[in-house]
């Protein structure tokens, strides 16, 4: 059967163009609201037009109809079928204190995985140091790190020592969130490659922590460098650690081991999982930032170490227990109430 | 996948059973449009930068240089999140080169897919000017970068497309061939569909073919045109095979008013 192609035009034009015009004021106004009746009539559009293209596509293989009515199709299937509002409402609190620690938890045994090669690296920086001279201009990471650890602790510790940073503290601790943000991103994202570039960027900084410990304690100054890393560390370290749990997670998704669905599924199912790690990495970063610019730099005599160690152990514990506890509670009134649904009256 | 008018294609079926094709983006097109988006990065950073700064600078010069910092940092990973998310897929650069960012089944983007698809652009620029995600482009089937892949999205050319005028591509008022309504009926009975959409789909492209391939082709499907039902003579000995091929079509898919 050929389709008679003027008439059939004819009596749809109308139609595609009521459609098309109907798709610019979506396009034009993404959150307006539309009344009901225009929503059916809208739907009636769509569904008209799409049963014109399938007699366009059976009877007439005219390149042109075709890719004019695919476009308008295309562009109202998305507005049609893309539940988008009903996404549940961002409740940023209900977030921190739930959904993060609960998503955290859930993969928790990659975060022991990220944590065991930041610890297998600390251990090589440190025999790296221990065994070659050499290595310490290498791994250290910034210039003031490279010299003599006393000779360091000395000048800071000199009743101007603090003053090095007046003036700039603020801007000192917005490029550390900023870097360090940016550092767990980069260690998210490559998790896109089957995790290895993820567990090479941990390593690295875990050689490079290791070498400086190290440096530190040979050079006697253990207590300088707990409460100098202590305060910030206490954060910034996890945060880092949760940005490279995100990485193992999106590459777990990738590899599917042992996974029976496809790996498009895995990945829309760790999706959300991806960015709260991420959005949560990003607020410990931010906290980490503000300690390290306002609160690590200053020393004894400024602030005894005693505080500055008792007050990152604080730090840690605080920590373990939000990311530990927090949520459960959620989950246990979740689970009670499957068990016992209200009854419906 | 297929193609449509050059470009490569995904299929969509919808719940209605009909299937459409929506064309994919290349890496040049969607690196020119990077590259408009970097425009206007460096143009907001730098108003924003402007205003801010010298605001927060009459407070304390240190807290302004802060936030010059925090205000690079913020457009440069959120300008693509907002923009993707406000203006349903699309960039400003991707508006101007008509691309929107969908979802692999041709669905409008979750806020998840927008943030992953711009954050793994920390490996896609990889060394530099995005060649790890042009070379992923390239190599993937619907031409996504890595951000696409873990975001299960795709950018798709979304142009307006305006109808064909069907009185330039059929005979006109004069068909010749409509003085003998039965040959007419004959031939639209015997010309199957498929007869139908060749001689049509060489008529729409007729202006795109080179001038000797056009007489040639024109020429074969006359002749075979003419095989299937022979018109009397003089409805085609003055005119060229092209306009007979027209007044064909004008016959086959343009049936006259009752």
């Amino acid at each position: 059967m050929i389709i008679d192609l003027d008439k059939f035009i004819t009596r749809e034009r109308p139609y595609w163009e009521r459609l098309e015009s109907r798709l610019k004021k979506l396009e034009v106004d993404p959150e307006g609201r539309i009344p009901f009746e225009e929503v059916k009539q809208f739907h009636y559009l769509y569904r008209r037009t799409a049963s014109g293209l399938a007699q366009i596509a059976t009877y007439a293989t005219d390149p042109q109809i075709r890719g004019y009515l695919e476009n308008i199709v295309g562009r109202a299937y998305s507005e049609i079928y893309t539940i988008r509002d009903k996404t549940p409402r961002f409740h940023p609190l209900r977030w921190l204190w739930g959904t993060f620690p609960q998503t955290f938890r859930r993969h928790l045994a990659l975060f022991l995985l990220s944590a065991a090669i930041l610890l297998a690296g600390g251990v090589f920086g440190a025999l790296a140091v221990a065994l070659d001279s050499e290595a310490k201009p290498v791994l250290m990471p910034f210039s003031h790190l490279a010299g003599d650890p006393s000779e360091r602790v000395a000048r800071e510790e000199r009743a101007d020592g603090h003053e090095r940073l007046e003036g700039h503290m603020a801007q000192f601790s917005s490029h550390l969130m900023t870097h360090n943000t940016k550092v767990a991103i980069f260690a998210m994202a490559l998790g896109m490659s089957w995790g290895i570039g993820t567990v090479l960027l941990v390593f690295y900084n875990g050689a490079m922590l290791g070498a400086v410990i190290l440096d530190y304690i040979l050079a006697g100054e253990s207590l300088f460098l707990t409460g100098w890393l202590l305060p910030h560390g206490a954060f910034e370290i996890p945060a880092i650690l949760i940005g490279s749990q995100a990485g193992l997670v999106l590459a777990s998704a990738l590899i599917g081991r042992g996974q029976p669905i496809s790996m498009r599924a895995r990945l829309k199912a760790v999706r959300s999982d991806l960015v709260t790690l991420i959005g949560g990495g990003g607020l410990m970063l931010v906290w980490a930032g503000l300690i390290e610019a306002f609160f690590s730099q200053y020393h004894a005599p400024v602030l005894p170490y005693e505080l500055k160690i008792g007050f990152g152990i604080l730090e840690l514990l605080l920590l373990a227990l939000f990311l530990g506890l927090a949520g459960h509670s959620t989950v246990w009134w979740q689970r009670v109430t499957r068990r016992h649904p209200k009854k419906v009256v | 996948m297929d193609t449509l008018r050059g470009y490569q294609t995904v299929e969509i079926h919808t719940p209605e059973g009909v299937t459409f094709a929506l064309p994919l983006a290349g890496p040049v097109v969607r690196f020119l449009a990077w590259i408009t988006d970097l425009g206007c990065i460096l143009a907001l950073f730098s108003s924003a930068q402007a205003l801010l700064m010298n605001l927060f600078s009459i407070i304390d010069a240190d807290l302004g240089a802060a936030v010059g910092v925090f205000t690079y940092f913020a457009i440069t990973l959120g300008y693509g999140i907002a923009t993707e998310w406000w203006l349903r897929g699309q960039t400003l650069g991707k508006r101007l080169f008509r691309l929107r960012v969908l979802d692999l089944h041709g669905l409008r983007l979750r806020f998840s897919q927008v943030v992953i698809r711009n954050l793994l652009r920390a490996v896609d620029s990889l060394p530099l000017a995005y060649l790890v995600g042009g070379l992923a482009c390239f190599g993937s089937r619907y031409r996504q970068r890595l951000g696409d892949i873990a975001a299960n999205t795709i950018v798709v050319h979304q142009s307006e497309m305006a109808l064909p005028d069907l009185a330039a591509i059929t005979g006109g008022p004069f068909n010749s061939l409509r003085a003998f309504p039965h040959l007419t009926a004959r031939l639209r009975q015997r010309v199957s569909p498929e007869e139908a959409s060749i001689a049509l789909t060489a008529v729409m492209r007729r202006n795109r073919l080179d001038p000797n391939a056009r007489v040639a082709l024109f020429a074969e499907l006359a002749s075979h045109f003419k095989a299937i039902v022979a018109f009397p003579v003089q409805t085609s000995e003055d005119i060229p095979d092209e306009q007979y091929m027209r007044n064909v079509v004008d016959v086959l898919f343009c049936k006259p008013a009752a």
